[in-house]
């Protein structure tokens, strides 16, 4: 099992420790999940995401490569812009969702703690003919999220650039707290905010400074469960839940990331799904009778299993028991009724729009 | 690790439900590690009213932000009574977890040798204190 540099912090913060993605993470801190969350709905809350890759790509080809292996138009993408895309197998599901940063003569691709092996082999073996150096940061770089609609302020305090002029989705590279940074107007719960890289050997002090400078406004460590929560709220979706090898980009209602006037792996199975629409997808799901519907559960349609739930829980923001689901096209028109099969008990839910929480970005 | 409230009154379960015995009726909730491992609980469905429950046996389920976990009937009877201010404020469990009780069995004669055969308060810290080794 590995473990982040600030796995001794979390602990001393009375973190409670659990395996994420073969790291020793904290779930939640002593304040708990419920607190955690609204934390970063009404202040800020700073996540140690630490365990995700960073693939540096360089080299005369890395346009190229890039253009070729995820599917997002990165000729769009101005110097400092970051973007949102995925990686797709040939038959169009999902090897993995990354971030993508344009930075000065290199591009930072941020991909999942849980795939990282995976992603890393899967690059390599589409590199061809081209002439492209792919480099692994992630134990260089220690990756942090501050998330929250105060997250700006607080993180104002550490450094002299104005991060006023840093728009959503995009990135600076700056100094902060003295420690050279690159920073993303980015992250992965609904709110405004921000996901940090710094050097690994700075990540012990800058933690305790960053928490110490938003303690006045209320900015608390926040663990695993909040962070899925919050992410859940937004309906972002999450590897192996929402996005998977089982599932294609289309069903996964991820159309939104793909520039179809570009190649890339997967476009042509995937243009074959757009054509022919997808056959099952994914919906926002609220309960009608109350229930918490998990990832796994059955979905049902008089009775027979039509579908399963993704991921599912109790809304601590909306105060509703919400899910996600994949269903077969009939059923995926808002006010649909399904049923989700809650330890052998039908419950009623009904098809609602997505995300159940607007983001507030900047 | 953390220490754990404890209610001295009551006898405890290996799954970690309490039940105290008033005006000779079973009242049972789950403790305070109980809540603890669980963390924030949002939803608690309880069992029907006139049930015939038999000691171990899962018939209530409280749901966390992380996992739904079975509530054991720590002895056998009939349910009489659920606590339906757990539907609005499931979150008392957390705070008042020897308070916020799930359900009243009105027992049977195995009362006594069921109650006998659960932890007393000490026994069950330290069987808490263990298992988190």
């Amino acid at each position: 099992m590995q473990r982040t540099p600030l796995y001794a912090t979390h602990v001393a913060l009375g973190g409670r420790m659990v395996e994420f993605a073969g790291y020793e993470l904290p779930v939640q801190y002593p304040t708990g999940p419920m607190t955690e969350h609204h934390a970063v709905r009404t202040a800020a809350g700073l996540f140690d995401i630490d365990h995700m890759g960073q693939f540096e790509v360089r080299g005369p080809d890395a346009d190229a490569f890039l253009q070729r292996v995820q599917v997002w138009d990165i000729d769009q993408m101005a110097l400092l812009d970051a973007h949102y895309s995925l990686l797709l197998y040939a038959d169009g599901t999902v090897v993995d969702d990354i971030f993508l940063y344009k930075l000065t003569g290199r591009w930072l691709v941020i991909v999942n703690a849980a795939n990282r092996a995976k992603d890393w082999e899967w690059l390599q073996a589409q590199v061809g003919g081209l002439d492209v150096a792919l480099i692994d940061r992630s134990d260089e770089l220690c990756m942090l999220a501050l998330q929250g609609p105060k997250a700006e302020q607080i993180m104002q305090r550490l450094t002299d650039a104005d991060l006023d002029k840093v728009a959503t989705r995009t990135a600076a590279e700056i100094t902060l707290a003295g420690l050279p940074a690159i920073i993303g107007r980015t992250g992965y719960t609904g709110e405004d905010g921000f996901e940090l890289y710094i050097p690994t050997d700075g990540a012990v002090g800058f933690w305790d400074g960053l928490l110490d400078a938003g303690k006045e406004d209320g900015l608390l460590p926040c663990g695993l469960a909040a962070r899925d929560s919050l992410r859940f709220e937004a309906c972002m979706p999450l590897y192996g839940h929402e996005l998977s090898a089982d599932i294609n980009a289309l069903e996964a209602r991820m159309g939104w990331t793909v520039s179809w006037n570009k190649a890339f792996i997967g476009r042509d199975a995937l243009l074959k799904v757009k054509l022919e629409k997808p056959q099952r997808l994914l919906v926002g799901l609220e309960m009608v009778d109350k229930a918490v519907a998990r990832e796994h559960y059955d979905v049902a349609v008089a009775g027979q299993v039509v579908g399963h739930v993704t991921s599912g829980m109790k809304s601590p923001t909306l105060d509703k028991f919400l899910a996600m689901a994949l269903v077969p096209a009939a059923y995926a028109a808002n006010g649909a009724t399904v049923d989700v099969v809650v330890r052998g008990q039908p419950k009623q839910a009904k098809v609602v729009k997505r995300p159940f929480y607007k983001p507030r970005y900047k | 690790m953390a220490n754990f409230k404890l209610d001295n009154d009551a006898r405890y379960a290996k799954s970690h439900e309490w039940v105290r015995v008033e005006d000779g009726v079973a009242v049972v909730g789950i403790s305070d590690a109980a809540q603890d491992m669980l963390s924030d609980v949002v939803y608690v469905e309880l069992p029907e009213i006139g049930r015939v429950v038999k000691a171990g046996e899962a018939i209530s389920t409280v749901e966390s932000v992380k996992a739904a976990e079975d509530v054991n009937a720590p002895v056998s009877g009939v349910i009489v009574e659920v606590n339906s201010a757990l539907e609005d404020t499931p979150e008392i469990v957390n705070t008042q977890p020897y308070t916020a009780w799930f359900f009243r069995i009105e027992p049977t004669a195995a009362l006594e040798s069921e109650l006998a055969g659960l932890m007393a308060a000490a026994d069950y810290d330290a069987y808490v204190a263990a298992s988190a080794h």
